[in-house]
């Protein structure tokens, strides 16, 4: 049981219920909208008759493309996502309409009134479809289903097979994962009377958000003000899908006059909301009798779906850490992005990294089974280590490598030598087959070379001595609002009483990019840092004097600000009284740019990221030979996180992280037919309860990165990318077969 | 005319809302948004209360079934004086919060957990509350918190019983 108590800024709020969430909110005078949806997967001659539906008790009107004033499609690289599909039908998450009503249950009512009619047209299903000759072509734009091809072309692999002892030929397939936020997407719009238009919303990206609210209304984006609220967790979904239906309701509140809600049902969310990338990956790896990898040829191919959406940057991501966290000389790979008409794939926390070491951490401990190392051993050799150079040609140098150190821990902790020995291998006396198992990742922190990486903050003293601190991170659950506070309240020596973290707008500040990519922590905590020097600049220059020293001399401590030696010392409510009367602002602002980054697309080469965390995690379970039932036993977690800013949330982030990563192993798959789902509810579509997890252990590793300026980097992905490979090793350990689709689902007919 | 007691106070229930779901009357006609909306199925938990101290899924209790008893919500478990329940301090102190979506109803849950079971073992609670759904924690610190709370409850004495039903008063 915990000891140490745990610190947030909306602990109160939320443990009684008084956390304002977008389904909370309510305005006088408020309509209610609803989708509708174009029940086609793919289809042409789009036709909508919403006569009967307008007719209909309580119906105020009915809104398709034809209402929009902007674009009515968008994205985030192409702009090719139908907010309001109109003509041609690419997929049956395709909304054609809002129905907006006086109440819920009759914009309900009425939507079932709207008529209609497409021209089916031949859907492309999977990959395999999509990439045969003559094959429709999917994309609105471009004249192929390959939206995007990287190249990784590192060494030269293919003289280099000729020498190995092994070559492992591989096929791996990963699936599409719903994201599963508790909260489903709800907006509330409300048209103020200077022209803006208010936007609370269930999103995670503000400022991507009021990209698409702006792109439908045809506004600048200084019309649009979208607030920060409570938001019951995002995981990467709650980007596009979940812009667009703020997207929605400001337009409807826009032509309507009055305030809009636009709430999901799960089944709506479900239905239409984008997914995890479900990948096909091969894999040939030369490996010496000693275990160096000496040669990788890489192919991967991941189901963007009908839309586009962040698929460029998903795959290369894909590329950028196509093998791991491994230093190989000579290694090329090409990953693509294909279309199809399946519900579009788009963020998820991981981005393209869990499907990559699903192979990778297999692939390890398979080349070790068949030459009779140890899979520690295995990984020993190959793993990034202090300066080593990765497969992209970056050395890893300015900040600590700490893979080795942080896989001997989880080892230490989980006891995995000794227990390695007692696998069964397939063979047990009892009905239950032992095994564990484990894997190891490095991950670039941030964007890397995906994007311009800079971040925002805000202090603004108060003259009673409070201080109001906002940032331009997003807290969507994960606790950003109570790590930026915590590292305010040590860089200015103050009480957390002190702080009090505001909430922001995209109209005040500035546009900070998406809170996505482990970046929050990193990118946000070190804006704190650069405002508060700043602001601890400005008080020291202004204060000095009344402190009887010179102004590099003041500290910030102890909720005071001191002189020389404490010799004099000011309280916050005394030192803001002065500015006052010396007629300063207490006031700072910060940007913090990540370092640089660099990448070279014809090849894959370059400094890919500017800092990586190192992790591993290790599991140990049980199979049953009667049932093929699955039991965890034990799962322990270690990574180098730089450093703990809010221990506890740390922890959570790590336990977390790694049940959706148990979720994706064990059991959840969004399956599609023929471009359908009947994954609509949690009935059909299964994440891990309580009673599916084991008690687990995390390992905080702390070596400060210096391009951190607090020293910390991030732990939202790391947590979830690697406990799928460790789980399938385990249940090789225990069973003798591998899994290489998942989920894993072990048949007991596979275990004869 | 049918009445329902929340939190200690009396509401009327109209002949048109008995049409409706517990969880509606709450959200929709009265305004105490601190039960969740998660899936409306009855699947997630987001919507748990206590209804005459057994945790129901409020999305799927009809209200012509839920008159004349006594439902405790999210709302009603503080002090009017706003001191925490034991379980929502445990909650608090063991980082058992991420985006609190889920909290209200595992707070409801553990609470009817608690009162037919004051001394739950790590997997008692596991199985009592498989029901809620938290798609951010992965459970642990929650178990955590539940496991402390009925620990405080019963090493010092307190009763289990929500704020609503006492006083301001310690």
């Amino acid at each position: 049981m915990q000891t140490e108590k745990a610190y947030r800024n909306d602990a109160y709020a939320k443990v009684t219920g008084r956390a304002t969430y977008a389904d909370d909110i309510s305005f006088s005078g408020m309509l209610h909208a609803v989708p509708v949806y174009a029940d086609y997967v793919a289809a042409k001659d789009l036709r909508i008759d919403a006569s009967e539906a307008l007719r209909s008790p309580g119906c105020v009107r009915v809104i398709t493309a034809a209402d929009v004033p902007g674009s009515a499609t968008f994205g985030q690289i192409e702009k090719d996502y139908p907010m309001f599909v109109s003509g041609q039908v690419r997929s049956w998450g395709d909304v054609c309409a809002i129905v907006v009503a006086e109440t819920r249950v009759a914009a309900k009512a009425a939507a079932a009134l709207v008529k209609i009619e497409a021209t089916p047209v031949k859907p492309v299903l999977g990959i395999d479809e999509a990439l045969k000759p003559g094959a429709p072509v999917v994309p609105s734009y471009g004249d192929s289903n390959i939206v995007t091809h990287h190249r990784l072309r590192h060494g030269d692999p293919e003289p280099l097979f000729a020498q190995a002892e092994l070559i492992l030929e591989e096929d791996f397939e990963t699936q599409a994962i719903e994201h599963s936020y508790m909260e489903p997407e709800t907006a509330v719009c409300v048209p103020r009377s200077d022209g803006v238009v208010e936007v609370y919303g269930s999103m995670q990206h503000p400022f991507s958000t009021r990209r698409f609210v702006a792109a439908l209304l045809g506004e600048p984006l200084s019309s649009v003000e979208v607030y920060t609220i409570a938001v019951g967790g995002g995981f990467g979904g709650k980007d596009d899908t979940a812009a667009v239906v703020c997207a929605r309701a400001a337009l409807a509140a826009k032509l309507t006059g009055k305030p809009v809600k636009l709430r999901y049902d799960r089944e709506w969310s479900f239905r239409e909301s984008y997914k995890r990338h479900p990948y096909r990956m091969h894999y040939k790896v030369g490996v010496s009798s000693e275990g160096q990898v000496l040669a990788v040829k890489a192919t991967m191919y991941a189901d963007s779906g009908a839309y586009l959406s962040v698929t460029p940057w998903v795959t290369w991501r894909s590329t950028a850490q196509c093998f791991g966290p491994y230093a190989i000389d000579n290694i090329h790979a090409d990953v693509y992005g294909v279309a199809t008409n399946n519900i579009f794939s788009g963020a998820m926390r991981g981005f393209g990294s869990p499907q990559v070491n699903f192979a990778v951490e297999q692939i390890m401990d398979m080349a070790a089974h068949k030459l009779k190392i140890h899979p520690l051993g295995m990984r020993r050799i190959n793993m990034v280590k202090q300066d080593s150079v990765t497969v992209t040609g970056q050395k890893l140098s300015g900040h600590t490598v700490s893979l080795e150190d942080v896989m001997n821990r989880v080892v230490h902790e989980i006891g995995y030598r000794k227990k390695y020995e007692k696998c069964s291998f397939g063979t047990a006396d009892g009905d239950e087959l032992y095994g564990i198992g484990l894997a190891i990742s490095y991950r670039g922190a941030s964007l890397g070379a995906e994007g311009m990486d800079f971040c925002s903050c805000i202090i603004n003293g108060q003259y009673d001595g409070s201080i109001l601190l906002e940032t331009g991170i997003h807290e969507n659950g994960q606790g950003s609002e109570t790590t930026m506070t915590l590292v305010l309240a040590e860089e200015l020596g103050v009480d957390l009483k002190r702080i009090r973290y505001r909430r922001s707008s995209t109209s005040v500040i500035p546009d900070s990019g998406t809170t996505v990519a482990t970046r929050g922590t990193i990118l946000g905590g070190s804006s704190v840092v650069i405002a508060a020097r700043q602001y601890r600049k400005l008080l020291s220059d202004h204060l000095a004097e009344r402190l009887r020293c010179k102004p590099e001399e003041v500290t910030f401590h102890d909720d005071k600000i001191w002189g020389l030696n404490y010799a004099y010392s000011l309280t916050w409510e005394e030192a803001m009284k002065e500015l006052f009367l010396q007629r300063i602002t207490p006031y700072a602002f910060g940007t913090f740019q990540a370092p640089p980054v660099s990448w070279d697309d014809t090849n894959g080469q370059g400094d890919a990221y500017f800092t990586y965390v190192y992790s591993c995690q290790a599991v140990e379970l049980s199979v049953n030979k009667k049932t093929g039932a699955v039991t965890l036993l034990n799962i322990v977690a270690g990574h180098d996180i730089g450093k703990a800013i809010n221990k506890a949330m740390v922890l959570g982030q790590m336990y977390g992280g790694v049940t959706q990563g148990v979720g994706m192993a064990l059991m959840e798959d969004f399956v599609r037919e023929e471009g359908k789902t009947r994954c609509l509810n949690f009935d059909a579509y299964k994440i891990p309860r309580m009673t599916d997890l084991p008690e687990m252990t995390g390992i905080i590793i702390e070596n400060h990165d210096p391009s951190s300026l607090t020293g910390a980097k991030g732990i939202g992905e790391p947590a979830l990318e690697i406990i799928a490979p460790a789980i399938a090793n385990a249940v090789f350990n225990a069973t003798g077969v591998r899994y290489t689709k998942l989920p894993i689902r072990v048949q007991p007919e596979d275990l004869a | 005319m049918n009445t329902i007691t929340i939190n200690g106070t009396h509401y009327d229930v109209k002949d048109d809302e008995l049409s409706l779901s517990l969880l509606e009357f709450l959200r929709e006609r009265n305004y105490m948004t601190g039960t969740k909306n998660g899936c409306e199925r009855g699947l997630c938990g987001s919507c748990t209360v206590a209804l005459n101290d057994k945790a129901v899924r409020s999305c799927i209790t009809p209200m012509a079934k839920a008159v004349g008893s006594t439902v405790v919500t999210i709302e009603g478990m503080e002090r009017p004086d706003g001191t925490l329940h034991p379980i929502q301090q445990a909650f608090v102190d063991c980082g058992a919060i991420q985006c609190g979506f889920c909290t209200p109803g595992m707070v409801m849950s553990a609470y009817a957990l608690i009162l037919r079971n004051p001394e739950p073992s790590r997997e008692d609670i596991r199985k009592g509350m498989k029901g809620n759904l938290c798609r951010c924690t992965g459970y642990q610190q929650i178990v955590d918190a539940v496991e402390q709370a009925a620990t405080v409850i019963r090493e010092q004495a307190l009763s289990p019983r929500p704020g609503c039903e006492r006083d301001g008063s310690a």
